[in-house]
């Protein structure tokens, strides 16, 4: 059988796809691709369904052996890949050879690269997802991070595959942003105007201690009028909470489903994806929309993305 | 009943503005509803004490039409029987390396430790929801006597199964996570099993005991 061994892992490597979305009942929150937009694209490349599970490494990526010829590509971040040494083009289809190895570095400039391989990687899906939940070490590989000497079995493409890549407009308009727009959060009411000024003018640094659950900033404190009042409710992808200290935490990919900080903003469903391209200590700014332009913005990028005839050169 | 964005494709419904059994049985009524009849836009819910958290898709609906339709699901909702409720008795050992919060709890309260425990013992609690975490049920209320704020600083790891208290809720961890609940004690029954049907302990709206056992309990249970 066709498999991937992973010589090295890399920073932090983990199988993903388009995450368990139903299983809030349950206190499981959906996971999935930290930039669902390079995983889904990547997946179309190689001519896999959009939600095919893949490899999502983190600021350096790793080495990887492939015992049979397959077709793969990368998308996401550029982590400066080369197969048997000589560098790879990115967001484009490229055949391996059986034995040839795929190696990857530090990032170049954003923080995910994705490893889609035609066929899928194949894991026992947890809850009808094969994405990994670092946290209650359930999906993906064993529920965890991949390590030096992992085999993963890869599936058998099912079409046949046009050779393709994504044509450069496209990606300059999903390229990731530092300017992410978001709309008022539920408790937006119980921070000051001041408080609200602040958010919307000053620029955050992305803290080193941030991770798919959320991503921690730094900044000026957003002090909340009354602290500590809310009855713990929902909180959706891409909240902005503030804990008792005045540090804005945007809920990520591996979130708590349910909260008891008040959530000052959320960020918009166009802009998710930009949030799984930040670095720790890059600086971003928010600013404000309506939920009418979200929804458009986010109806827009859907269509752009089920629509193969804009999507390839 | 209220509304209130969440997001740009999440609505939050409030069926009452504080925590309460008759509110928690309109969320569960009305969750059930929705788990019955899904709308084609429903992509996820999420009930917590007096909300239901509604995840659609943006493509279809926005948040105006998902109001318009929970207003009439929560209407037939509230005609519908709540089902048949399940009592979970969960084993505990309480206080020592599994409860490292016990005896400051019973400090402050001028309670003794076994005082605590049998107060904790001796409720049933109503599971009021999953949330937080895969399996982690809140579970209320908690006898006045022994309810406690949070810990000032979190702890960076609660060992799974732990039995917590905050305020007038208790929990059990079902993973290794931060929290900073008081520990009290710990289960050595698995919270949340992806190998098991149904995976979680305790579902919302299960009636829930804690059964104090002895350390040898914990061992023998823990390797059954």
């Amino acid at each position: 059988m066709s498999s991937l061994v992973v010589e090295s892992p890399g920073l932090l490597t983990t199988v993903q796809d388009l995450g368990r979305e139903g299983f809030g009942p349950l206190g499981v929150s959906p996971s999935g691709a930290a930039d669902p937009v390079a995983l889904r694209l990547a997946n179309l490349l190689v001519g896999n369904e959009a939600s095919t599970a893949a490899l999502e490494m983190t600021l350096m990526g790793g080495t990887f052996v492939f015992t049979e010829g397959a077709v793969i590509t990368l998308t996401g971040a550029d982590f400066g890949a080369t197969l048997n040494g000589r560098s790879v083009e990115m967001w484009m289809q490229q055949a391996v050879q059986p034995g040839a190895r795929l190696a990857l570095g530090s990032t170049k400039n954003f923080a995910r690269s994705y490893l889609a391989v035609a066929g899928g990687i194949r894991v026992t899906p947890f809850l009808g997802s094969a994405s990994t939940h670092l946290l209650s070490g359930l999906g993906g590989h064993e529920g965890r991070a991949l390590r030096k000497g992992d085999v993963l079995q890869l599936g058998t493409p099912d079409t046949k595959i046009h050779k393709r890549r994504i044509s450069p407009a496209v990606l300059s308009r999903l390229e990731p942003g530092k300017v992410l727009r978001v709309t008022e959060g539920p408790q937006s009411d119980q921070f000051s105007e001041e408080a609200k000024q602040f958010f919307f003018r000053a620029m955050f640094r992305m803290s080193e201690d941030s991770d798919r659950m959320g991503l921690r900033l730094e900044g000026p404190a957003l002090a909340a009028k009354k602290a500590g009042e809310m009855i713990t409710e929902g909180v959706p992808l891409g909240a902005i909470q503030v804990t008792p200290s005045g540090q804005p935490i945007v809920l990520f990919v591996e979130q708590q489903t349910t909260g008891g900080y008040p959530k000052i903003a959320n960020v918009i469903g166009a802009d998710l994806h930009h949030l799984g391209q930040l670095r720790p200590r890059d600086e971003i700014r928010f600013e404000r929309t309506s939920l009418a332009v979200a929804r458009s913005l986010w109806i827009e990028q859907e269509r752009l993305l089920n629509s193969p005839e804009q999507l390839f050169a | 009943m209220r509304f209130c964005a969440a997001s740009d494709q999440a609505m939050l419904v409030y069926l009452g503005e504080g925590i309460s059994l008759p509110t928690h049985e309109r969320i569960l009524k009305l969750l059930r509803l929705l788990q019955k009849e899904p709308p084609e836009w429903l992509r996820n819910l999420q009930p917590a004490y007096n909300s239901l958290m509604v995840t659609f898709d943006a493509c279809r609906v926005d948040h105006a039409e998902v109001e318009a339709a929970l207003r009439e699901l929560a209407e037939r909702a509230e005609a519908t029987r709540a089902g048949k409720t399940r009592t979970v008795e969960i084993p505990v050992c309480y206080g020592g390396e599994f409860g490292p919060d016990l005896d400051e709890v019973a400090k402050a309260h001028g309670l003794s430790a076994a005082e605590v425990i049998e107060l904790h013992a001796s409720r049933t609690y109503h599971a009021y929801f999953l949330g937080f975490a895969p399996g982690f049920a809140y579970l209320g209320d908690l006898p006045e006597a022994i309810a406690t704020p949070r810990l000032e600083t979190p702890r960076k790891k609660v060992p799974a199964g732990s039995v917590g208290i905050a305020g007038k809720q208790t929990a059990v961890y079902a993973f290794a996570t931060p929290g900073g609940w008081r520990l009290i004690g710990r289960t050595p029954v698995a919270v949340f099993r992806s190998d098991r049907k149904p995976m979680e302990l305790i579902a919302i709206g299960d009636l829930v005991r804690f059964r104090p056992i002895t350390r040898e309990e914990f061992r023998k249970l823990e390797t059954a």
